[in-house]
């Protein structure tokens, strides 16, 4: 069924007796063409894109849980493309373009909703920083620029300025196109628009293990039974390393836990997503009025999805810092998801050291922004067995030829 | 929330007093190192999930490096070394 006003009316006069499920719920056949292990938001893209860019339908959608219940649904929604070495920034912002249409190509709303994106600026060194990477970003092409400190105090009206304040605020690096998603809408408009095509979604379907006959991977065991396959796709995010040691090789990744938590939800009274590079928080209000907040990750190794009394106190104590009225507020939930961290903060996209299998890993804490872009590469990277131009300077062999793309360092991204 | 006793100065210190090193057991490639080995030395990790050997510093305390069997999915801390000590557990992917 097509999603319309119409449809909307229609189910309305009919006491909604007339939605159907989403996506279909096919078991897992013999054997596919093309697998793909994760059926978080990279995964569902990929197959997605395989579908509509390259004709490819006789594709399954491997899930250990379900869709939605990994990292694309325990993230804090933002999407900006503020990235900036060249290859970086044609890769976030092709992921910031196609969300902008997402809603009328998947026929799903997403909710996107580009309410500007915010890097607060503390010193005269972070100010420096932030000219030269808006200046970076205007020859790439994307959007940025720098406000001042009264555009902040009207912008963001509850952010503690006063005089003496631990994080004294001399501007903001600003992304007007910068906002947020309602993420759930992603991954099920994903899905739904991969399964119209043809794709098997299969859920609660762990991968146990891989069989491989001359460096190529034939078939693929699982819980749900073994199914042979053409070629494979791997988007499992936190768990690259895992699925990387059935295949035979490493990875140069470590898995961390990553956090964020909500208030009760309250009437709108913060209207932008604001970073502080100062307190490490990010921080906005969903369309539902709860605020969404965020920090730094766990530095340890972790596979446990879940948060720790000291990042909640970490974050709270910043976040009342930054804005004091909000210490009134109870927290609701809590949350945390296994990010996917690499040495340079970049991706890994494209072929691995068996023949056919092919990545998407890398993105660490930012994955959710570029699902998009990173769905188009990896099926670019399946149906043609070559990387996509954008993703050639993100191949895994780029640790081999030292040819990092180092944007932890560059952009100043948190980690 | 992680709680080691450190094995040097033998104080109960919680993961904010403590630094994380990484994987233990890395060992540095001799000077004749082909550079697959060499890049294997610097980016490649096992990364497990279960029970993992890795380093970890009384940051807080008395400064020392000593080693730790973790188990990263319950974060359940098996055994406590000091540096010069050897491993009875085993990894997974080890």
């Amino acid at each position: 069924m097509r999603y319309s006003i119409a449809s909307l009316v229609r189910e309305a006069w009919r006491n909604n007796v007339g939605w159907r499920p989403a996506w279909r719920e096919p078991g897992l056949k013999a054997g596919y063409d093309v697998v793909i292990i994760g059926g978080g938001g990279h995964g569902l893209a990929t197959a997605y894109y395989l579908a509509k860019n390259h004709g490819i339908t006789n594709v399954a959608v491997i899930e250990k849980g379900w869709i939605g219940g990994g990292n694309t649904g325990r993230n804090t929604t933002v999407v900006r493309s503020d990235y900036l070495f060249p290859e970086s920034a044609a890769l976030y912002d092709l992921a910031l373009r196609l969300y902008e249409t997402a809603s009328e190509d998947l026929n799903f709303n997403i909710m996107l909703s580009q309410r500007g994106y915010m890097t607060l600026i503390h010193n005269h060194h972070q100010l420096e920083s932030a000219r030269h990477k808006v200046n970076w970003m205007a020859c790439n092409g994307v959007d940025g620029e720098i406000i001042d400190r009264d555009e902040v105090r009207r912008m963001v009206p509850l952010l503690n300025m006063s005089e003496g304040t631990r994080n004294p605020v001399l501007g903001a690096f600003l992304q007007r196109r910068g906002g947020t998603i309602r993420h759930d809408a992603v991954a099920w408009g994903y899905a739904r628009a991969a399964s119209d095509l043809g794709v098997d979604i299969v859920q609660n379907c762990e991968v146990l293990g891989l069989e491989k006959t001359n460096n190529r991977i034939t078939s693929i065991v699982t819980s749900k039974g073994s199914v042979s396959c053409g070629t494979v796709g791997m988007a499992v995010a936190g768990h690259s390393s895992v699925i990387a040691q059935m295949a035979g090789f490493r990875l140069p990744v470590t898995s961390h836990c990553l956090q964020a938590m909500v208030s009760e939800p309250i009437r709108a009274i913060h209207h932008h997503m604001v970073l502080s590079p100062a307190t490490g928080v990010y921080i906005n209000q969903t369309q539902k009025g709860e605020l969404v907040m965020g920090s730094v990750l766990d530095l340890y190794t972790s596979y446990g999805q879940r948060g720790t009394f000291c990042t909640i106190e970490k974050t709270i104590t910043s976040v009342v810092e930054m804005f004091p009225v909000f210490a009134q507020l109870r927290l609701m939930r809590h949350w945390a998801g296994i990010v996917d961290v690499v040495p340079d903060s970049s991706p890994i996209l494209g072929p691995t050291p068996v023949d056919n299998l092919h990545i998407n890993c890398g993105w660490g804490t930012g994955g959710f922004k570029a699902i998009p872009s990173g769905g188009t590469i990896l099926a670019h990277s399946l149906a043609i067995g070559s990387p996509h131009p954008l993703g050639q300077k993100f191949g895994l062999d780029r640790f081999r030829s030292n040819r990092l793309v180092d944007e932890g360092a560059a952009s100043g991204i948190a980690h | 929330m992680i709680v080691i006793r450190c094995p040097y100065c033998c104080e109960l210190r919680i993961e904010e007093e403590l630094t994380y090193g990484g994987e233990a057991e890395i060992e540095r490639p001799a000077e004749t190192a082909s550079d697959e080995q060499w890049t294997d030395y610097l980016f490649m990790r096992t990364n497990p999930k279960g029970l993992s050997r890795e380093l970890w510093c009384c940051t807080a305390g008395c400064g020392q490096w000593f080693k730790v069997a973790r188990h990263t999915v319950t974060h359940e801390v098996v055994e406590i070394l000091r540096y010069d000590e050897e491993f009875n557990t085993t990894t997974v992917g080890a």
